[in-house]
């Protein structure tokens, strides 16, 4: 009974193709649409969130110079004035568990034939720690490669790839800024930060050595900015509190005066990007919903006129005992079938829509069989709910009425 | 006539009105008629006196104001959807003036359409229908199309679709008004071979007295009312004259 409704169903989307391709060009455009941005959405998300942690966890960030200047907002950083001594003061504060101060600068590194400028990171062996950041070869630089400012450097994965290719870059010899460094290891992958910089393109060497010997700072033993960790997350507001108020007192900071630093908590502000970019997947997916309740009101509109276009069919086929429930069903598969067929196509296009995103504009997509059984589910729902008046209206039609239907 | 009991269509006092803007309009007045099993009725009366609606009534398609309407042993006032799209298929065989094929559907699968309302599998539901098809002698095509075969091929279609479902009963408005006189001869011909030798009853509204004359009895409307009711051969001349 079923098989024969689905084959008459069949048969009168085919007595009507290009009515029927238009009807599931709507569910198809609907049903892409939604799966194409929550793949956008998700893969925003889990980039954040990946990004998230590799940041490492319970992380402040504390910048030289002060944020407001004579009420213009200078760029954090923009002129040290955080020693070493800070450094050390701080993590001498409860609950600090550890501190990095860090002289960032850029510097062209050559190996060999290959050169590659790159961003050069002075720091302790503690900035591993705050990061998290795990060797995948070699060792890392110690406290008396700090105290001697030794020329010695650990490398990130873009740096090793384009300075040595497939060479092991530990204990070669190379040459930043045309003094000779000693690659003591290569760090992990670390990939993309929040703000979308590649992290693996980083070189690390001692603080003093970048301070006294690279970059040869006007304001010597100062640094940019450091990297604090508290031991836990529940003690990262005391010891906000408790860092501003050392550097303050260090720095003889006047009342009322602005403060020459800055403290923010990341692991606050990477929580907040992951809220936003998870609102922003929620976002994408409702405004590709609404193509998807579009593509639905597509196929009521479509059947009321198919429906009212064959009154005369129906009245036939009541005449020679078709029941309501009979008529019914007819047009409702044919609802389902579009609705169905549309999505299946539009999860085609949809899925691939997305892989073509990502390899062209290096996007992350996430394609998540959740999302792909949401569609489905969400068409066949639209097919019923939006099938069912106009077949109900079929159904409900008096046997000679739809027969004298002109 | 028959007895009552065993009739298979017995209609008491019917009346039907139809609701328009200047109110009730009555166009059948206490009409009541039995028939018997076998029989072969031809109905005839001038233009718009109310015999189509009389058929679709007959057939289930449409509801009397008041009257009782006895069809095979059940009243069909107490029915509901339902019941009467199941009489629809399974008693009634109907056959209307303009065919009512579907254009898009093929000989075979026009004839096996009521087959699907039953539920018959689709091996039998072809089976039948070629054979219907060739008992109207049509088994040569059942693959053509309606619009490919003549208006006297499509009626003829129609009466095998009507005959699919074995009916007790065949209803036909005007079977022969889109047709020639010869094909409507040929049609009527077979009318009564499915009376004769299947003993199927025939109900047919006509205005040709020459298609009349097939039948055995003749019932006369006129405005909405019987004026006569009984053999052919009885009927006064001017019942049996040819109606605008
Ligand atoms: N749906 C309707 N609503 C209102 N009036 C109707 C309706 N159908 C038929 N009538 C009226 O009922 C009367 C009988 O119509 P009917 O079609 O039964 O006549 P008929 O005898 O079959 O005529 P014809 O020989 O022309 O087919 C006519 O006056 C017609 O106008
Ligand atoms: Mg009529």
């Amino acid at each position: 009974m079923t098989a024969a409704m689905l084959a008459e169903a069949w048969q009168a989307m085919g007595a009507n193709r290009l009515r029927t391709f238009l009807t599931m060009l709507g569910m198809v455009i609907g049903v892409g649409a939604v799966i194409l941005m929550l793949a956008v959405g998700q893969g925003a998300q889990q980039q954040v969130q990946e990004s998230i942690a590799s940041m490492g966890s319970n992380l402040f960030i504390i910048l030289s110079g002060s944020t407001t200047s004579g009420g213009l907002r200078m760029g954090g950083g923009a002129a040290p004035t955080l020693t070493m001594a800070d450094a050390a003061a701080i993590e001498e504060l409860p609950s600090v568990a550890a501190v990095a101060p860090t002289a960032p600068g850029t510097a062209q590194l050559v190996y060999g034939p290959n050169n590659w400028s790159t961003q050069v990171m002075g720091s302790t062996p503690s900035f591993l720690t705050v990061r998290d950041w795990k060797l995948s070869a070699g060792f890392p630089f110690t406290d008396s490669d700090i105290r001697s400012a030794t020329r010695v450097c650990l490398l990130g994965q873009t740096v090793v790839q384009n300075l040595f290719g497939d060479e092991d870059p530990v204990g070669k010899t190379i040459r930043i800024k045309n003094s000779p460094y000693v690659v003591l290891g290569v760090l992990a992958a670390k990939g993309q930060s929040l703000d979308g910089r590649d992290q693996d393109d980083t070189v690390i060497v001692p603080v003093t050595t970048a301070l006294r010997k690279l970059f040869g700072s006007q304001f010597a033993g100062t640094v940019r900015f450091m990297m604090a960790q508290a031991e836990s997350a529940d003690a990262m507001p005391a010891v906000e509190k408790a860092i501003n108020e050392l550097l303050h007192q260090r720095h003889r900071i006047r009342e009322g005066a602005d403060n020459d630093f800055s403290v923010r908590n990341l692991t606050a502000l990477a929580n907040t990007a992951a809220e936003t970019a998870q609102v922003m997947s929620l976002m994408l997916g409702a405004i590709a919903s609404v193509s998807l309740l579009v593509g639905g009101i597509g196929i009521m509109n479509i059947m009321l006129v198919s429906v009212t276009e064959r009154t005369r069919e129906i009245g036939i086929r009541m005449a020679i005992g078709a029941r309501g429930s009979d008529i019914l069903l007819q047009f409702l598969l044919e609802a389902i079938i579009i609705s169905v067929i549309g999505c299946l196509i539009g999860v085609a296009l949809g899925v691939g829509g997305a892989l073509l995103v990502s390899k062209f504009s290096g996007m992350a997509i996430v394609v998540t069989a959740a999302s792909i059984f949401m569609a489905f589910a969400v068409a066949a729902a639209v097919g019923i709910f939006f099938g069912w008046y106009p077949a109900r209206k079929a159904a409900a039609m008096k046997p000679i009425d739809a027969l004298r239907y002109q | 006539m028959a007895r009552a009991a065993d009739a298979v269509i017995r209609i008491e006092h019917l009346d039907k009105e139809y609701a328009t803007e200047a109110g009730a309009v009555p166009v059948l007045k206490d009409v009541s008629v039995t028939v018997a099993p076998g029989e072969f009725v031809a109905i005839m009366g001038p233009s718009g006196s109310g015999k189509s609606t009389f058929m679709n009534i007959l057939g289930c398609l449409d509801v009397a104001t008041r009257g009782r309407y006895v069809l095979n042993g059940r009243d069909v006032g107490t029915l509901d959807k339902d019941e009467l799209a199941h009489l629809r298929n399974q008693v009634i065989g109907f056959v209307f003036q303009g065919f009512n094929l579907l254009p898009r559907a093929s000989l075979e699968d026009n004839v096996a359409l009521p087959l699907i309302y039953r539920g018959t599998p689709r091996s039998e539901r072809l089976a039948r229908a070629r054979e219907m098809l060739a008992k109207v002698g049509l088994g040569a095509y059942p693959r053509s199309h309606p619009n490919q075969i003549s208006g006297g091929q499509q009626q003829r279609v129609a009466i095998a679709r009507a005959l699919v479902n074995q009916p007790k009963l065949i209803l036909a408005d005007e079977p022969t008004g889109n047709l020639d006189t010869a094909t409507s001869m040929e049609i009527m011909a077979l009318f009564t071979e499915l009376n004769e030798r299947d003993g199927i009853t025939v109900v047919l509204v006509t205005h040709e007295p020459d298609i009349a004359a097939v039948a055995h009895r003749l019932v006369r409307l006129t405005d909405g009312k019987v004026i006569y009711d009984g053999p052919l051969e009885r009927a006064a001349p001017g019942h049996m004259e040819k109606t605008p």
